[in-house]
């Protein structure tokens, strides 16, 4: 299945709980549908971000292991507005 | 308008809420709220309200700092003493959040200069301590529209109420004409525990926050009250009037008035409007 990503967001460099809210507002400002791909440390960002994406109410499409040990998390947005 | 990093630290316990998020926040920012005293009830809701970011807010208060508001008046320390309390109350506000822009109006709020004043926000908090000034600002909101949130702190207790045009009854329906001079003593003569003008101004400041990100249930039509010696609050209906002789079918209060305010209320040289006279 191909994903088109509609816009990137690197967390990397921030910690909990800025991880989320940067994703919060990344997904904030896209459409319904549209797709959001974040690039997350391991440990507490992965563990932690993705269950809180989907507690909003967004779709997880899935969660990459990329080769430098960080992760990338495709989610889909919904907008239940 | 996109978040700083900074403003997504600042705010990132709004923005992790659902309620609020970063449209939320935005509204916030974009959103001008006015306070009417900043005394016991407008300090803590002139602090809350620059902590959260809300972008315009003005204050308006004639008064001086005097040493007998610091039990309650927490936005002024012992150093502000003399200072004007819009300038004391700007300075602290700038010091918590720079990004909220503070208006000073050092004045008398009476029927020649609500309208002008009240025009430019979208929410009007009244945090005065005399019934004159109440209905003053009832009829003034009600008469160009706006929503406002009343409250009132007296002794251990106290209450608030909120208008929306449209949506529930005013200040006025509920309490219809101010009550005898000495019927009810002021907080002058009565006294106030000083986190009372928290609790019910910290009330204040949430009707303000969900008014404008437009989310939950405002006190429209409900008058709450608080009685702090028994730990209670209680919701009460509060019924339209459609005789109502400013926001009834047919008005006789056409534009603000003012009424006398008595002797003892006046103001005396450094002594301090912000308490209500209500319960």
């Amino acid at each position: 299945m191909d994903i088109k990503i509609d816009e990137n967001l690197d967390i990397t460099d921030v910690v909990c709980p800025v991880t989320f809210v940067k994703t919060k507002v990344a997904l904030d400002e896209l459409d319904d549908g549209q797709i959001l791909a974040v690039r997350l440390n391991d440990g507490e960002p992965v563990q932690n971000v993705p269950r809180s994406v989907k507690e909003e109410g967004h779709q997880i499409l899935k969660l990459l292991h990329n080769d430098d040990g960080t992760y990338t998390l495709l989610v889909k947005k919904v907008d239940d507005e | 308008m996109a978040f700083t990093n900074e403003q997504l630290e600042r705010y990132s316990r709004h923005i992790l809420l659902k309620e609020v998020g970063a449209k939320g926040q935005k509204k916030l920012l974009n959103g001008k709220v006015l306070i009417i005293g900043a005394g016991g009830l407008g300090a803590p809701i002139a602090l809350y309200l620059a902590a959260a970011g809300v972008g315009a807010i003005g204050i308006a208060d004639l008064d001086t700092v005097d040493l007998s508001n610091l039990q309650r008046q927490v936005i002024h320390t012992t150093a502000d003493i003399g200072k004007a309390k819009v300038q004391s109350a700007k300075e602290t506000m700038q010091a918590i959040n720079p990004d909220v822009q503070v208006n000073t109006y050092q004045i008398y709020v009476n029927a020649a200069s609500i309208m002008d004043l009240i025009q430019d926000y979208d929410f009007i908090i009244d945090g005065t301590d005399n019934f004159a000034a109440k209905f003053l600002i009832n009829d003034a909101c009600v008469l160009q529209k706006k929503p406002f949130s009343h409250a009132g702190i007296l002794r251990f207790g106290g209450q608030l109420m909120t208008y929306v045009p449209g949506e529930g009854p005013c200040y006025r329906c509920v309490f219809r004409e101010p009550p005898p001079p000495d019927a009810i003593p002021t907080c002058r003569q009565a006294g106030v525990v000083g986190a009372m003008g928290g609790v019910i101004g910290s009330l204040q400041a949430m009707e303000a926050i969900k008014f404008l990100i437009g989310k939950g249930d405002l006190l429209t039509g409900k008058l709450l009250t608080y009685d702090a010696l028994t730990m209670e609050f209680r919701r009460i209906k509060l019924p339209g009037r459609k005789d109502c002789a400013v926001c009834g079918e047919h008005p006789s209060i056409t534009e603000p008035f003012d009424y006398e305010v008595p002797a003892c209320d006046l103001k005396a040289e450094g002594e301090s409007h912000e308490n209500s006279p209500e319960l």
